[in-house]
């Protein structure tokens, strides 16, 4: 295969995907690629499937329909394929889900030591390395319990970027955070995205989609209903129910 | 009622009843450590892909349960042996602990794994961990921490259950009393005696236990 096609080949492609929970439809043909570098912001209301979709992107659920391809692997049930997509993809949580147990260091070295197996020395220089770059290396000895609600979430980003991701996805980063901790939140992930990486992100601040997102996708009842540039996608929606919604969440802004 | 009380016959045998204490807390010791064993292991599979074997779990505490530990001691010892299984008094009595105590053990870990938010399991996989290691280094801990008052008193339980195995002659501080007690009829004295034994021998396990809790689970939690 030439360079170039490689170069064109989508980090991230979704095809056809559908998803049920028993009756409930939750996502209803679903298709998105998203190329090497590119800055997804999904919104959409509660309930739209979002966070839904970019869990089946590293197949925290299960997809009944379509293809999921990441990287040029295409994920299966089987645990080779998962592993390989997991590899690729870091995650972010709205609740950190850091380890309570361990110290901020160790939270950031368990996976690289145990999936990849990179030496404790290496994956605390790796972990030094992020720690720094979200601003929180004099916390890397302590507990999260320790550390106010927007350095959790920073360290949780670190932690991700520790295993050296192609690409993160963000689940509500910033919607258990208080009010005063989410700019902190947002500037990590505001100098991620400057530095290249590919990121999806789900989350409802608009002024974070208008600074640093290539694309924004908005989801209703489990479908795509419209995407594009954020300025175009703020100034001229399409959709009557696009237009509801930023009228709701912009409202408050 | 005139009773001289003479605490002479227990202090000439002091060293017997010490040595007796230190093969109870043997016994309780190595008990504690197969159930806790009997308990991980027994959590894995009553969460384990396979039926039969979540199944046998089920079976297995629910017969430890609701059965006394004296016919569980007496069935090793005198049943087992009809069938080829001969074990002394003291691997009897290990085993019969351990079993036990593991049944209550399996009971009180699964609680405490219960207990652990999803998303813990989410970040784990998300990191690209396995299910084994997500579940020996993400959950195993503060799920043990989550259960740890409940346990260590069912472990406290045991320590004093090793007294029934005195049934099956088994080599512990009440066989030992009760054979002082047959040369010297000094029944008062030799039972208020080992009830202090046992009361120590608690309050030392105690000890431990919260010594062990502040080591191993002193991380803090919100």
């Amino acid at each position: 295969m030439p360079q170039s096609a490689a170069a064109q080949a989508p980090l991230i492609a979704l095809d056809g995907v559908g998803k049920w929970y028993g009756a409930y439809h939750a996502l209803k043909n679903v298709n998105m690629t998203v190329r090497k570098g590119e800055k997804i912001v999904l919104c959409g209301p509660s309930g739209s499937g979002k966070s839904t979709l970019i869990r089946c992107i590293n197949h925290l659920e299960e997809i009944q329909e379509g293809k999921i391809t990441v990287e040029g692997t295409t994920l299966t049930a089987s645990a080779r394929t998962i592993d390989a997509v997991r590899r690729e993809v870091g995650m972010v949580f709205q609740s950190f889900n850091l380890f309570p147990h361990k110290t901020i260091m160790e939270n950031c070295t368990l996976a690289p030591m145990r999936v990849k197996g990179v030496s404790k020395a290496d994956a605390e220089a790796t972990a030094r390395k992020y720690l720094e770059r979200v601003r929180i290396i004099d916390q890397a000895d302590k507990y999260p319990a320790q550390l106010s609600g927007g350095q959790q979430q920073r360290a949780a980003i670190a932690r991700a970027l520790c295993m050296e991701p192609k690409a993160m996805l963000f689940d509500e980063p910033t919607s258990a955070l208080d009010p005063e901790m989410v700019k902190e939140v947002l500037d990590t992930m505001i100098g991620l995205a400057r530095d290249g990486m590919t990121m999806i992100c789900v989350t409802h601040e608009m002024g974070f989609a208008r600074q640093v997102a290539d694309r924004v996708v908005f989801m209703a009842s489990g479908e795509i209903i419209e995407e594009g540039p954020p300025e175009e996608f703020f100034r001229d929606p399409k959709h009557q129910r696009t237009r509801t919604f930023l009228g709701e969440i912009l409202a408050h802004h | 009622m005139s009773y001289n009380l003479d605490f002479s016959v227990v202090v000439d045998r002091l060293p017997e009843l010490l040595v007796a204490c230190l093969a109870t807390i043997g016994l309780a010791i190595a008990g504690m450590a197969l159930a806790t064993v009997i308990g991980v292991l027994g959590v894995l599979a009553r969460r384990s892909r396979f039926k039969l074997l979540r199944g046998l779990v089920i079976g297995f505490v629910e017969a430890i349960r609701n059965t006394p530990f004296l016919v569980q001691i007496f069935f090793i010892f005198f049943a087992l042996p009809q069938i080829g299984v001969r074990l002394n008094p003291t691997a009897t009595a290990i085993i019969a602990l351990a079993l036990n105590g593991g049944a209550y053990a399996i009971e009180i870990i699964r609680g405490g794994v219960d207990s652990i938010p999803k998303g813990q399991v989410e970040a784990g996989k998300a990191l690209g961990l396995h299910p084994a290691q997500i579940f020996r280094h993400i959950i195993l801990k503060p799920a043990l921490r989550a259960v740890y008052p409940s346990l260590t008193s069912q472990f406290i339980m045991l320590t004093l259950t090793t007294s029934v195995c005195t049934s099956i002659a088994a080599y512990e501080l009440t066989s030992v009393a009760q054979k002082i007690e047959a040369d010297t009829f000094r029944s008062f004295e030799v039972y208020f005696s080992i009830t202090l034994l046992y009361l120590i021998i608690s309050s030392l396990m105690m000890g431990v236990f919260a010594l062990i809790s502040r080591v191993s689970f002193s991380y803090p939690v919100k």
